[in-house]
């Protein structure tokens, strides 16, 4: 189940888009989902999906990793693709019966928002696809550092994220090792009524949380025996570097965003 | 009820990018009532192996035959549930199963789920705390308070309260004292002896091996190396410190007595065997 799940994972490798600072590319990646927006006919559309293409063939990561990252969201999309076709008004009219109709415009932004999920989802899953998750962590780090100032505790919030990202494999292995346990005592996950599948997740649950408990105890004190007392007064190991390339991404989402301007009706 | 595995292969997330084969072509037979033993190195598919044993995990090619039912990669997840009653696994640190209230109610879990009635599912749990080493006091204590081999212990009760046929065990006294190391294997060896469990081990300690089981498989990288007696698995000592898995105590230091200029028909398995050796060999000397 787990297992299928691309999106969110990391594949090493070393390409451009591998080496690229985090900071970048997460910054990259929010500025993208936010301007693919302002795209709003073909043309835009087709840029904005070269434009992606374009950063995907960087990583040199099989495409069909990008297909794959979709997949579990297809659904979503096509359920979101056939509200915008069914209920949207204006242009010609090809169908219509009851309060469903079929239309020029909706038929235009069924396919818009298809190019703008899916564009979405591979720029996102180019993030995770080249990014640690620690990389990513100091990132966040990094960026959020401006919030000092109104007393936010950034040293904590990363420090968690950190922790959160480390133990996310560990505890999808634990989940399956004590589902497989309970199972093989006679517990069926996932069969009979709602009632029933609930009640089967307790046997699951208890232990996970106990187990978490026990995991961050042995933590903290593991962490206090090597000297952790906070924020205050570190330093880093892992420092961030800003590039030639990275200056690099950063020209060529500026000239990204001017064509995209430029292209839009 | 005897376990036969026909060509088993075993691939995770197969036709996906993180695609591994971790089982190639295993073909192994248990029979019931024997004592087998699994060694290999961490990593050689032990663990994947035993999912097998009670369709945990179904294989990607081959066949696996458990009692009458034989499991297919098309098998279906369907009517499993008697299968898992015959074949118990006490997994790799079983205490973290553990979820109920008291340790009564989670010995009785496993039972109940296979249909056995709440007053006969308390008796089970009255009766296999005392197998298991506890006396009927903790019963009514939460798992949750009882030390680490305590725990180990009522997971273990658990399993064994289903009542299986056969009983697998992953690493079961790992992390415990040497003490409750030998309570634990010489209970599951009782187990075998007067109630006929058939008993599958899997483990790194070659004495244990050498100790209880009766037939022993090797894996390496997913294949089965070798297979046979302990007696004859062990002989070869030179092969198995070759693939670091170790050959056990009395072997080693007969070994060593054997470089020294005794000479051994055959190498002992056990602390026993060897003594008997020792014992036989200064009477003839003694003799001349």
């Amino acid at each position: 189940m787990m297992n299928k799940l691309i999106f969110g994972r990391f594949i090493p490798g070393d390409s451009l888009i591998h080496r690229l600072d985090p900071r970048v590319k997460l910054i990259a990646s929010f500025y993208f989902i936010a301007i693919i927006f302002l795209a709003n006919n073909w043309q835009s559309y087709l840029l904005a999906g070269a434009f992606t293409l374009f950063c995907i063939s960087f990583s040199k990561i099989d495409f069909s990793f990008f297909i794959r990252g979709v997949r579990p969201l297809i659904w979503l999309i096509l359920f979101t693709v056939a509200l915008q076709i069914l209920f949207t008004t204006g242009g010609d009219v090809y169908w219509s019966w009851w309060i469903f109709n079929i239309t020029e415009f909706g038929v235009q932004n069924g396919i818009f928002i298809f190019c703008r999920f899916v564009l979405i989802i591979f720029m996102s899953t180019l993030l995770t696809l080249t990014t640690p998750p620690l990389e990513l962590s100091d990132a966040i780090e990094y960026i959020l550092r401006p919030l000092k100032a109104i007393r936010f505790p950034v040293h904590e919030i990363s420090l968690m994220l950190s922790i959160a990202l480390r133990f996310v494999p560990t505890l999808m292995d634990e989940t399956e090792k004590i589902m497989n346990a309970q199972r093989a005592r006679g517990v069926d996950f996932g069969e009979g009524g709602l009632l029933q599948k609930m009640k089967a997740i307790v046997p699951l649950l208890i232990p996970l949380f106990v187990s978490s408990f026990n995991r961050a105890e042995d933590l903290a004190t593991a962490m206090e025996a090597r000297g952790y007392q906070g924020g205050e007064g570190r330093t880093k190991y892992r420092i961030l570097h800003w590039h030639q390339r990275d200056t690099l991404v950063v020209i060529v989402f500026a000239l990204f965003t001017v064509a995209l301007v430029f292209l839009r009706g | 009820m005897d376990i036969r595995f026909e060509q088993v292969g075993f691939t995770y997330q197969p036709h996906s990018p993180f695609e591994q084969r971790v089982l190639f072509d295993i073909d192994l037979e248990i029979k019931e009532g024997s004592y087998t033993a699994l060694v290999g190195h961490t990593g050689s598919g032990k663990s994947t192996l035993l999912q097998h044993l009670n369709a945990l995990l179904k294989p990607t090619t081959g066949t696996v035959t458990i009692g009458e039912r034989v499991i297919k990669p098309e098998t279906d997840n369907k009517n499993l549930k008697p299968l898992r009653k015959k074949v118990g696994i006490v997994f790799q640190f079983p205490e973290s199963q553990l979820f109920e209230e008291t340790v009564a109610r989670d010995i009785a879990f496993g039972p109940k789920n296979f249909g056995v009635s709440e007053e006969a599912a308390k008796g089970l749990a009255q009766e296999y705390i005392q197998l298991v080493g506890l006396d009927e006091s903790f019963l009514e204590r939460s798992p949750f308070d009882l030390s680490g081999g305590q725990m180990r212990r009522v997971a273990i009760a658990g399993v064994l309260a289903m009542e299986p046929e056969v009983l697998v065990l992953d690493e079961p006294t790992a992390g415990l004292d040497p003490q409750g190391r030998k309570e634990m294997m010489e209970m599951f060896d009782r187990l075998h002896r007067e109630k006929n469990m058939t008993i599958i081990l899997v483990t790194h300690l070659m004495d244990d091996v050498a100790n209880y089981a009766d037939y022993v498989y090797v894996l390496e990288k997913g294949r089965l190396v070798k297979a046979g007696t302990p007696s004859v698995v062990f002989q070869d000592t030179a092969w198995l410190q070759e693939k670091q898995l170790g050959v056990p105590t009395a072997t080693a230091f007969a070994e060593q007595l054997q470089a020294r200029g005794l000479a051994f028909e055959q190498l002992p398995l056990t602390a026993a065997e060897l003594a008997d050796v020792l014992v036989a060999k200064g009477a003839t000397a003694h003799d001349e």
